[in-house]
């Protein structure tokens, strides 16, 4: 068969469900889908690379560049995942579940954004299946790093509590390399690589690397068309042609800052999008601040060394992310915007150096005499990441002629359409917590604290959300409480766009619980479809199928 | 105008001291202003990492390179600074005034921001993390920025491991409300 979309010349490839991503939200989809029986195709516009491939190396090329995506919009730049695994093989492995009140957050719509059918409690089995898979750890005091440590140190000086994140990493498998941002050598960090993925490779799901989708087109009887472009595996600015596949459900899981382009550039063909695809996308709320830790401070005021003959602390380079947290204030009797959590972080050099601020003569600065002042006590740094509650007022512009941005150079760099203007109420939250930081950080001299610029390439967010979101209400969210596309049927989005705010912490177990939650009702919709296929194969825990073997280009 | 031109190389030099700065090469170093004691951008590679071909930046930088320079001419005017001819105009100015320039050009708003931002990034990230050459080699030669920092150096496989990670003791109460699964309520 050949359709008008693919110009009619030849026959076009066929699948049943096509899913478009493989970070948490494509994944979950390809997993319950192929198992179900459903021939499952998924694009991926990044690399396929396994855990030997991952390296201690800042080159350019090696695997930190080849598997992120830094694109610099309008006010707001996101950072995100570019590889087969997507978000789950750069993220940070924090994996706590989003408070109670975060369902219940009116934001800018002056009432509640989430579908009534969502809350906490009816999120949790979702939670408990996904933290199953992972699986969920909870680190005790004796895996604490030195920075996590120091963090909930001080905290617990300053009259507060601090908590052993929950995460997705086998401690004993982890060196505290702290590369973990360039993939996890060591398969140390559970990712979509170890789990979910072989479960649908070994269930026949087919992944295509380097193929991002530009464009989706509906046929006459009703099935869509995908429409992608093969990207050089080395020069992401190089295309070599392309192809299409007709599907009869379309998953969209390509990442926040994607997903909503892709629509975009559909819409001619397609038809009208709804109003909320490329709107309330929310940066998490995230901001950082760089800490320049006192090392006799923190042996005097908080008691704590490295041993006999060791410095204090000296260890940014140690460790494995963000592992304490401060939770204090997710306390929802706090109104709106004034709810966040604290969590110690470790930011790789370049990306995380660049925005880092010193006390300058004239101010906090990010470049000059005092900024290389502060590079050079890099080792006592100390980041800590806020997420706080935004007002999901970012705006996608017109989609780019291809992808989600204008590709600078050769991997990583790019600019795209989103443009975000703060709010007061993002301001407000954002200075709260800077102040909370600065209470607990310089209390007694234990460190010096400023925020991170965002004159430079705007607010910065590592996970970007809710540009495509779920609701209630049509007029302010794309997707229906399944996660269909209003006025698209067979087009589900499973990704962090379909969360409809900020979490106030991680959203990778919120954003995969989501997608799990979702699966019933995609499978159903494909069966109406004419799909063969069912709901309910077993969860693919970590051993449980074959590892993979990639794909190369 | 082209990497054989001294004003060309003079003046990215000058730009990236301006972002890390350096002390001079030499007496006569014009480009480096010298304001700190040990290496800045310039010793950690800020040109070679501008031409490399993975940026994607050394197209425009001839562009970037008449644009600051004629920056610096008006902002010489503008502030009745007398520049010595002898070398390109952003050379000339002493370092407190192209800090100055520069916190100008990347400033919110400027129409060029974006050009002069991604220069600024490349000058600092020649300096803070090398991307120019493998992380073991630069450290083996001992880059003046990995040092400058203290990046700790890996294991004899050139992988990073730290059997010494943590003060193993309870350093905090958690939060009260904290549920079974480890996470907030």
């Amino acid at each position: 068969m050949t359709t008008a979309a693919n110009g009619g010349s030849a026959a076009i490839e066929k699948t049943d469900v096509l899913v478009v991503g493989s970070g948490f939200g494509g994944s979950i989809a390809a997993y319950h889908l192929a198992a179900g029986g459903a021939k499952v195709t998924v694009l991926e516009r990044g690399p396929w690379l396994e855990g030997k491939d991952f390296d201690h190396d800042y080159l350019l090329g090696s695997s930190y560049t080849k598997i992120f995506d830094f694109v610099s919009g309008d006010g707001m730049s996101v950072l995100g995942g570019n590889c087969v695994g997507g978000g789950s093989v750069v993220y940070f492995a924090a994996l706590p579940r989003a408070p109670w009140f975060v369902f219940e957050r009116q934001g800018s719509i002056g009432r509640r954004m989430w579908p009534s059918s969502i809350n906490r409690q009816t999120l949790d089995p979702w939670y408990d299946r996904v933290s199953q898979v992972f699986p969920v750890e909870q680190q005790t005091w004796d895996d604490v790093t030195y920075a996590g440590g120091l963090w909930a140190a001080a905290c617990n000086h300053a009259g507060r509590t601090a908590n052993p994140v929950p995460v997705g990493i086998d401690t004993a498998k982890c060196t505290n390399c702290n590369w973990m941002m360039s993939g996890c050598r060591f398969d140390a960090k559970q990712s979509m690589l170890l789990n979910y993925l072989p479960g649908a490779v070994a269930h026949g799901a087919e992944i295509r690397p380097l193929h991002e989708v530009q464009r989706i087109s509906r046929t006459d009887d009703g099935n869509y068309v995908v429409h992608y472009l093969h990207i050089d595996e080395d020069d992401y600015r190089i295309t070599h042609g392309g192809g299409a596949i007709e599907a009869k459900i379309v998953v969209l899981a390509a990442g926040a800052g994607a997903t909503p382009c892709i629509l975009q550039r559909s819409e001619p063909e397609l038809g009208t999008m709804p109003h909320a695809v490329g709107r309330y996308f929310s940066g998490n709320g995230e901001r950082l601040n760089t800490a320049i830790i006192n090392d006799d401070r923190v042996r005097e005021v908080l008691g704590i060394d490295r041993g006999p003959g060791n410095p204090a602390y000296d260890a940014y380079q140690i460790g494995r992310g963000p592992v304490v947290a401060s939770w204090d204030k997710l306390d929802g009797s706090l109104p709106e915007y004034s709810r966040f959590s604290l969590e110690q972080l470790y930011f790789p050099v370049g990306l995380g150096t660049f925005l880092a601020q010193a006390h300058g003569p004239d101010g906090p600065t990010w470049y000059g005499p005092a900024k290389r002042e502060l590079l050079s006590k890099w080792s006592s740094w100390m980041t800590i990441f806020q997420m706080t509650e935004d007002d999901n007022e970012g705006v996608f512009g017109p989609p780019p002629p291809t992808g989600n941005s204008h590709r600078i150079s050769q991997q990583m760099l790019g600019t795209g359409p989103l443009k975000y203007d703060p709010t007061p109420n993002t301001l407000r939250g954002w200075a709260e917590a800077d102040a909370e930081v600065r209470d607990i950080l310089e209390r007694d001299g234990l460190a010096t604290v400023l925020p991170w610029t965002n004159d430079l390439v705007g607010a910065y967010t590592v996970h970007p959300l809710s540009s495509c979101r779920i609701g209630d209400d049509p007029a302010t969210s794309a997707l229906d409480d399944r996660h269909e596309l209003r006025g698209h049927p067979g087009i589900f989005v499973t990704d962090g766009s379909a969360v409809p705010c900020g979490l106030t912490v991680n959203p990778a177990l919120t954003i995969s619980a989501l997608a799990e939650r979702a699966m019933p009702g995609i499978v159903a919709t494909a069966r109406e479809r004419g799909v063969d296929v069912s709901y309910g194969a077993p969860l693919p825990t970590k051993g449980a199928f074959p590892a993979l073997s990639p794909v190369r280009a | 105008m082209d990497s054989e031109d001294p004003v060309y190389t003079l003046t990215l030099e000058a730009y990236a001291d301006t972002i890390v700065p350096g002390e001079k090469r030499s007496p006569d170093d014009r480009a480096i202003a010298g304001v700190v004691e040990g290496p800045g951008s310039v010793q950690a590679g800020a040109l070679e990492l501008m031409h490399h071909s993975a940026p994607g930046i050394a197209v425009g930088l001839p562009t970037l390179v008449a644009m600051l320079n004629q920056h610096a001419t008006n902002y010489a005017e503008e502030h009745g600074i007398a520049l010595d001819d002898t070398v390109p105009p952003f050379v000339a100015l002493d370092y407190d005034h192209r800090y100055a320039l520069v916190g100008r050009l990347t400033a919110l708003g400027h129409p060029e921001q974006a050009g002069w931002v991604m220069l600024a990034l490349f000058s600092n990230m020649a300096f803070d993390s090398a991307p120019h050459k493998s992380t073991l080699d630069a450290l083996e030669e001992g880059h003046p920025g990995l040092i400058t920092l203290g990046f700790k150096k890996p294991d004899t496989d050139g992988i990073w491991r730290f059997k010494e990670y943590g003060y193993h003791q309870e350093l905090a109460k958690t939060h009260p409300d904290t549920t079974e699964s480890g996470s907030p309520a």
